[in-house]
């Protein structure tokens, strides 16, 4: 005595977007009836729980079918077997893009790959996300990695492009494809207080100042990856802190600029050289691949717990940073300045936006 | 007439990746079509090939044009194997070939595979190119219009309505062939779709045929299913209403073409079809004449029975006129039914048979119920009348559903198919003669009722010549006997009997008519039969493409029993159920079968009705039953009778003006005048004057298969009520089997109507429409579900309540049971009063002749009875009187049991469901639409079930799924399902399916009492038009020359008959022009607007890949920077109904008909049985959607599933299904912009990578 076969196929299709949405969060039928349940669905409407579970069923199945077309945003459009309204239909893939924030951060700088799906049972365990949403994300993940990681362009208009994001989504997915391809590393301990949106922000703002999109004109360049000339360039930056006339040159100019205007004047004083040597090593090593995947670490390590160890106010470091910056204009023999500012520009946001606990 | 075909193969996209080393594939296309091949290059290794072919050209035959589909296959080229088949397109030109449709079909369609599903999409161009072809002979009927659409389309006006056409065509099922034991499931799929395919192109090509023949140029309500009867073949029918339409644009009226060609018979005609080219009947075949009788093979063993009733009449023609093959079609039915008339007098109605001219058959008539349930294992008919009651006086046995007893009686039950046997017997009773004879007597005929009969004996007997026979007291009681020897007369004289058959039956498939069309209806009249499907395996048949088993000029003993003979049976009997009621035509009228190994129960039901003539080609009415009836009632009550010409007409036309002045009038109450005379009721009957116009008598409740007049004035809303009942049986074979069927039947069909007319009351309604019954028959059990739409029609009286009896008084816990019972149904119906907001006005009713007291008095009398044991016995008297009300129980269980049955939890607040077109009492619909399918399958534990049990089961499953229904469509709140339609099927032994197709629309709420006929659409205001245009010319018919209508009296002589044939064709053909002449100037306009829009649609079809001109929602898409640009598949809504609120119908495009099938061998990994249905589910409605949006239309109307055959197999993790789908592809509007631009709305936004 059982229900053998149950299907409801509307000529539109019908969705639910509560329903929608704990498929994606991986439920089983079954604890989304529970949900359901919970959630009230039947106050506002007479039905049973069997009503519900056939219901949830059939909605569930739909999403599967439809899946594959999800896969390919662009299809869901033409496809002629469902007919969805099209405001239907980007909710549809909105929805499906759209990740957890705790598994991204969990998954950002790694390499998809095969090894790092297996993994996904720890990644589900640590965020309490369920393991086939996960597998959802990460899938999600490389297949947006894999359509655009060759494209010249603009990351986010090819993402948005090719998946019909919405612009929000795609930075964010541009954020997680430009880490995944060059395997920043997020995942040590010390780094673990910094969110995603931390590190997209830090992505964007490689991506708008560091690749070869970014200068070049849009049309050519590839957003992917960072400019390997302007990381060679960088090197040239070691003579600040090699040179030591300049060094003390722009200690003093700096301590002009700030004194009286931050509280850890002292501080900054007696550190400077120390910080100036650790922003200008991270820069003059960035030509190794392995220390561009460092550059977050060692941004927290080399600049951000000092600081935080004596205690920097946000002001304070925005101020030093600010000043730090330009001051090397007025260094007489310094010449890299287009480098300079290019490079200090981003590590600047990209400090502000790290420092906080 | 030949013409050129010619396709192009633009583009494929999204295909499936074919070589896996490269994840692509090198397609090509095969293009054919009859036996010539095109091919396209190949477009090597692409999932998007573009190959943008020449025009491939067939230069054919315009008869293979309309049988043949083209057909597209796609496949990967292999260089080093065999070609894989991607998949295939079936495309069906058949909207081509009417000048009026499409132009071409352009655009992307699915690529289906029937293993796979469908496996991308490919971009087609088609166009045909015809030649004029004047040939008389000719075999196409091309250009004549098909529609599912049961009512008029709505961009035409009937000019003249031919009447019932109906064609047959049958083939082996490849899947039954020897070969399929070699060939892969995929050939043998896709040569059963072939094959249905060309199966369907070639009945409508037949049934074109017909309307030609018959002067039409359409066929409205074209209803065409498929048999699939295993090892005994594949049948294809269909039926349909034989129309000449005209475009409303077209204010010149066309005359009704000469309808008498002497080739009408050809459908019928005899003959035999060259086996090479599968039957292309030529009408001029003077061939007729062979035909003889067939031997009907049935099961039937013993008995020898052959001949069925068609035999008498033919005779009886034949006789009459000499000539018989030449006979002129003018000889109505009717007529010949005449002669029988005459002879009506004579006690045995039967005898009338004999009496004809013909010689050689006397049967007796006797057919008396036990005796022909003996020969024929012929049930019981249950009239299913209202009030079950009373058998009638001796004759009916049948009728009363009491006496089921009369069905077991005869042990040995030889097939039913034997009914047929009767077939003397029945013949008579067909043989309208009798009936239309007793014409004015009536006998106690059904009325509203159903009478179901299995034999055509019984059922002729049962109603018509039972009837009959009661007034002259003859039961026919003899005649089987004679049926061994009969059936060797019969044989010889049969061959005459063709000619007479010839005449139609006055059917009409339409469920919806225009106003005035309609005058009285009378009934539910239905007929079902069993059969066994003969096993006998005709040779011939493996080689003929298609095969009519029709096939009169074979005597061949072994030649296969004739579907046609079986349908001609049932259609005989309804019509002579029809003249029991009085009436001349049954309308709603369809067809059904349900099979179940070698077991075949064939139904057909209609509603039994009085039309007007005026739109009707002479003969398609039992003509002289017209006018009988009305000369008749002047002869037996003079008063009346005056009364009941004239009234109806002045009625109807008050309303009509009442509607057009916008009075918040009453709209009319003709219809639901009795047609048949108050002093010879066919069946008891309370008759009170028409609470409407007071005038007229009408019945206290109606049943009725058609949709609901739209003027007629209902208190309240409407809601769907359901009847449903499983009956276990013993699986058994072959004649056993059918007779424990047959012997099961009258038992359903009586239990069915028991409940509805429960539930009705429960409801307080006194009314149903598209009352629609089907009975479904599996190894061992049956299964019934009846569902309708109740309403309060003001103009009948009001129901009373319920009241429960006990029937023996016991204790009195006993008897506080059942007072509560009897509280509660109290309450139940006075809660859906309210609910449905029937609160009809306080009348004072004058019963007439009703033996039952007014309803409020009873109630309050049994109320106390239930508390006097003595009363109880006062109560039995009133239940053996068959007072419908009270319902009666006998033990505990049986008050759980009925309690349960009446207490059908109401529709959540906010929704309204109704199986007809739309509910009543709703008026204002808004734009939301959804259309769904839902299939479900309940397995039965192993467990031994009791009917109650199996009940309650089936109940519950029915319950439940519209439970989830309502949930699933609680976002369209405030909204109503419309035309939902249940079909039951018991596929397997433990198994029940069940699937609906409805339609969900949303309505305001706020105006849906009042000013409906402010809010409503226009297409309401142009019914009212009509209504107006259309009412006059009816007035002036009668009041002008009331002598020399077609009403006046022709009593049924011979002779006479004659005369009356004359004379009806003149009343037929009254001018039509000057009726023309009035469609205003209005229509002028609306015609200008709709030929614009049309030329602007048409663009659209040619480019491909457009977006829907009126995408929903568009403007919430999300973000402008998103393009959708890609996203350019067209909107095509669906819907059940005629028609798409605040929408009208510009264009009819062509009928979509497909059939498929789809099979998979990894049934787990689809997703078990729901995954797979429901994927397949929603492949059918995207290749209909492309069909339809390749002929340039934004819609399909009056869709439905016809078909949904689910077979699996999950130990070998198989599964089958098979699902036939029809409708109308229509191009819409909406009214808005009909109104605001005229402009084409349609050639919207880019995006088509391909154009013409």
């Amino acid at each position: 005595m059982s229900m053998e076969l149950d299907v409801f196929v509307g000529n539109t299709m019908l969705l639910d977007e509560e329903v929608y949405k704990l498929w994606l969060d991986g439920y089983t039928v079954g604890d989304a009836v529970r949900l359901r349940l919970e959630g009230g669905v039947l106050q506002e409407c007479e039905a049973s729980e069997e009503v519900l579970h056939s219901d949830t069923m059939d909605q569930f199945r739909t999403f599967q079918m439809c899946e594959r077309f999800l896969h390919c945003p662009s299809k869901l459009a033409n496809q002629l077997l469902f007919q969805i309204p099209p405001h239907r239909q980007a909710m549809l893939i909105e929805r499906y893009y759209m990740f957890d924030s705790g598994f991204a951060r969990e998954l950002l700088g790694k390499k998809l790959s095969k090894g790092t799906k297996k993994d996904l049972d720890d990644v589900s365990a640590k965020t309490g996300i369920t393991l086939k949403s996960c597998r959802r994300q990460f899938d999600n993940f490389k297949r947006v990695f894999k359509a655009v990681e060759e494209l010249k362009g603009p990351l986010v208009e090819n993402i948005q492009h090719h998946f019909l994001l919405s612009d929000r989504l795609a930075r964010d997915y541009a954020a997680v494809v430009f880490f995944a391809n060059s395997r920043f590393e997020t995942g040590k301990r010390k780094l673990q207080y910094l969110s995603f949106q931390d590190f997209a922000f830090c992505a964007r703002q490689l991506i708008s100042y560091w690749t070869v999109g970014s200068v070049d004109s849009m049309l050519e360049g590839m957003d992917v990856d960072l400019e390997k000339e302007f990381l060679h360039d960088l090197k040239d930056l070691k003579i600040l802190i090699t040179d030591k006339d300049m060094l003390d040159q722009h200690k003093s100019l700096v301590c002009a600029a700030l004194r009286g205007k931050i509280k850890v004047f002292n501080e900054m004083e007696g550190n400077f050289k120390n910080l100036s040597r650790a922003l200008v090593n991270i820069a003059v090593k960035l030509t190794h691949t392995k220390d561009v995947r460092d550059l977050f670490i060692d941004l927290v390590e080399k600049f951000i717990e000092p600081c935080r160890s004596d205690r920097w106010a946000v002001g304070d470091i925005r101020l030093f940073l600010t000043h730090y910056t330009s001051t090397a204009h007025k260094l007489d023999t310094f010449r890299h300045l287009v480098i300079w500012d290019r490079y200090m520009g981003v590590v600047k946001s990209c400090i502000l936006k790290m420092y906080h606990d | 007439m030949p013409g050129k075909l010619k396709a192009k193969i633009v583009a494929g996209r999204h295909l499936p990746v074919m070589d896996r080393a490269s994840d692509l594939t090198d397609a090509f296309v095969e293009v054919k079509f009859g036996n010539t091949t095109f091919k396209t290059d190949v477009y090597p290794k692409s999932l998007n090939p573009q190959w943008n072919s020449e025009w491939f050209k067939f230069e054919v035959d315009d008869e293979d044009l309309q049988d043949e589909p083209l057909q597209i296959t796609v496949l990967d080229h292999d260089t080093y194997s065999a070609n894989d088949a991607i998949g295939k397109v079936y495309i069906d030109i058949d909207p081509l070939l009417s000048s009026e449709a499409a132009t071409v079909i352009s655009g992307w369609f699915p690529i289906y595979d029937t293993i796979h599903g469908i496996r991308g999409e490919i971009n087609v161009l088609v166009k045909v190119d015809l030649f004029n072809d004047l040939n008389r002979f000719r075999q196409s009927s091309c250009g004549v219009k098909f529609f599912c659409t049961t009512s008029i389309p709505r961009c035409y006006r009937a000019a003249m309505v031919h009447g019932f056409v109906e064609e047959l065509v049958v083939n082996e099922d490849p899947e039954y062939q020897w070969i399929d034991r070699i060939r892969t499931p995929r050939a043998s799929n896709e040569a059963r779709q072939r094959l249905i395919s060309l199966m369907s192109g070639e009945l409508q090509r037949k049934i074109g045929l017909k309307v030609l023949e018959m002067g039409g140029n359409a066929v409205v309500g074209y209803l065409q299913c498929f048999d699939l009867e295993g090892e005994s073949g594949l049948v294809v029918r269909a039926i349909g209403t034989a129309c000449t339409l005209e475009k409303l644009s077209n204010s010149s009226a066309a005359a009704p073409p000469a309808c008498n060609s002497p080739s009408k018979d050809i459908k019928e005609s005899p003959l035999a079809h060259p086996p090479g080219h599968g039957c292309r009947s030529t009408h001029s075949s003077p061939v007729h004449t062979a035909s003889g009788s067939r031997l009907s093979q049935n099961f039937s063993v013993s008995v020898p029975t052959l001949i069925f009733t068609g035999m008498r009449l033919h005779r009886h023609r034949s006789l009459g006129e000499t000539g018989p093959e030449h006979r002129p079609q003018t000889v109505l039915p009717g007529r010949q039914c005449r002669p029988p008339f005459s002879e009506d007098p004579n006690p045995n109605t039967h005898s009338s048979g004999p009496s004809t001219p013909l010689k050689t058959q006397t049967y007796s008539f006797s057919p008396s119920k036990s005796y022909s349930r003996q020969s024929s294992s012929s049930d019981t008919d249950l009239s299913l009348t209202p009030k079950t009651a009373s058998p009638p006086a001796g004759p009916r046995i049948f009728l009363c559903p009491s006496s089921p007893a009369l069905s077991t009686e005869p042990p040995p039950n030889h097939s039913n198919s034997f009914q047929l046997s009767p077939g003397p017997g029945t013949a008579q009773r067909f043989t309208p003669l009798p009936l239309p004879l007793s014409g004015h007597q009536y006998p106690p005929g059904l009325r509203k009722s159903v009478s179901f009969s299995e034999d055509l004996l019984l059922a002729a007997s049962g109603m018509g010549s039972g009837g009959s026979a009661g007034k002259e007291g003859g039961p026919l009681k003899t005649l089987l006997r004679q049926q061994t020897q009969s059936a060797l007369e019969q044989r010889g004289a049969s061959s005459s009997r063709i000619f007479v058959r010839t005449r139609e039956f006055p059917f009409f498939t339409l469920t919806s008519f225009p106003p005035g069309f309609l005058i009285h209806v009378g009934g539910v009249v239905s007929a079902r039969s069993v059969k066994l499907l003969d096993r006998i395996h005709n040779p011939a048949l493996g080689n003929t493409r298609s095969y009519k088993l029709l096939d009169w000029n074979s005597f061949a003993a072994d030649e296969p029993e004739t579907r046609d003979a079986w349908w001609e049976e049932i259609r005989q009997e309804i019509k002579s159920h029809a003249r029991a009621l009085g009436c001349h035509a049954v309308v709603g009228y369809s067809e059904s079968t349900s099979i179940c190994e070698e077991v075949c129960i064939l139904s057909a039901s209609g509603t039994a009705a009085v039309l007007h003539p005026k739109f009707m080609q002479e003969g398609c009415l039992d003509g002289y039953s017209d006018p009988s009836r009305l000369s008749r009632q002047p002869a037996t009550f003079s008063a009346g009778s005056e009364k009941g010409e004239f009234d109806i007409f002045p009625q109807s036309k008050d309303s009509s003006a009442a509607l057009g002045l916008e009075e918040p009038s009453p709209p009319s109450c003709g219809f639901c005048h009795i047609p048949y005379d108050e002093l010879n009721i066919p069946f008891p009957a309370h008759l009170t004057y028409c609470y409407h116009c007071r005038r007229q008598k009408v019945p206290d409740v109606l049943f009725t298969t058609i949709d609901m007049p739209a003027e007629a004035a209902v208190t309240g809303k409407g809601c769907l009520i359901q009847a449903r009942l499983c009956r276990l049986k013993k699986k058994a074979q072959g004649e056993v089997n059918a007779t424990a069927i047959s012997n099961l039947l009258p038992f359903m069909e009586y239990e069915l109507h028991t409940q509805l007319m429960n539930k009705l009351k429960l409801r307080g309604m006194n009314a149903l429409f598209g009352l629609r019954i089907q009975i479904s028959v599996g190894e061992n059990m049956l299964v019934g579900l009846a569902s309708a739409t109740a309403v309060y029609l003001t103009a009948l009286p009001t129901p009373g309540g319920i009241q429960i009896a006990g029937k023996t008084p016991s204790d009195i816990t006993y008897e506080q049971h059942i007072s509560n019972m009897q509280k509660k149904i109290n309450d139940t119906i006075a809660k859906n009063k309210e609910l449905y907001e029937v609160n009809p006005p306080e009348v004072i009713e004058e019963v007439i002749g009703s033996p039952i007291p007014e309803p409020r008095q009873r109630s309050r009398l049994f109320r106390s009875h239930s508390e006097s044991s003595d009363e109880v016995s006062e109560l039995d008297l009133s239940h053996g009187k068959k007072d419908a009300f009270v319902l009666e129980i006998d033990d505990t269980d049986a008050v759980e049991d009925i309690h349960s049955l009446l207490t059908d939890t109401p529709a959540p607040a906010g929704f309204y469901s109704c199986n007809t077109e739309i509910m009543p009492g709703i008026y204002n619909w808004t734009s939301g639409l959804q259309m769904f399918t839902s299939v479900r399958v309940f397995r039965l534990s192993n467990a031994n079930l009791t009917n109650q049990g199996l009940n309650k089961i089936f109940n519950d499953l029915c319950e439940n799924l519209l439970k989830s229904l309502y949930f699933k469509l609680r976002s369209m709140i405030p909204c109503c399902l419309c035309h939902l339609n249940f079909t039951v099927a018991v596929p397997e032994d433990e198994l029940i399916q069940v699937a609906v197709t409805a339609v969900a629309m949303t309505f305001d709420k706020d105006q849906a009492q009042e000013n409906w006929k402010l809010g409503a659409d226009k297409t309401h205001m142009k019914a009212i038009v009509e209504n107006e245009e259309q009412l006059q010319f009816p007035l002036e018919l009668c009041t002008e020359s009331p002598s020399t209508n077609p009403f006046s009296p022709c009593r049924g002589t011979g002779l006479q008959e004659s005369a009356n044939a004359h004379a009806t064709p003149r009343a037929a053909s009254v001018d039509y022009s000057s009726f023309a002449d009035r469609w205003s100037s209005w229509i002028e306009l609306i015609r200008l607007k709709a030929q614009t829009i049309r030329r602007g649609s048409i663009k659209t079809t040619s480019s491909l890949e457009k977006a829907s001109p009126l995408p929903e929602g568009r403007s919430r898409s999300l973000r402008s920077t998103r393009s959708y640009a890609g996203s350019t598949v067209a909107v095509v809504k669906m819907t059940p109904l005629s028609f798409i609120p605040g929408t009208r119908i510009i264009k009819y495009l062509g009928i979509i008909n497909m059939f498929f099938i789809r099979e998979t061998t990894s049934l787990r990994e689809e997703g078990g049985v729901s995954g797979f249905l429901h994927a397949f589910i929603a492949e059918v409605f995207a290749m209909v959607r492309a069909h339809v949006a390749a002929l340039g239309g934004n819609a399909v109307v009056s869709y439905s599933m016809k078909e949904c055959v689910f077979m699996e197999n999950p130990n070998k993790n198989q599964a089958q299904c098979l699902i036939n789908v029809s409708g109308d592809a229509v191009i819409f509007m909406r009214e808005s912009e009909l109104e605001a631009t005229p402009a084409p709305p349609q050639t919207s936004c880019s995006g088509g990578e391909v154009t013409t």
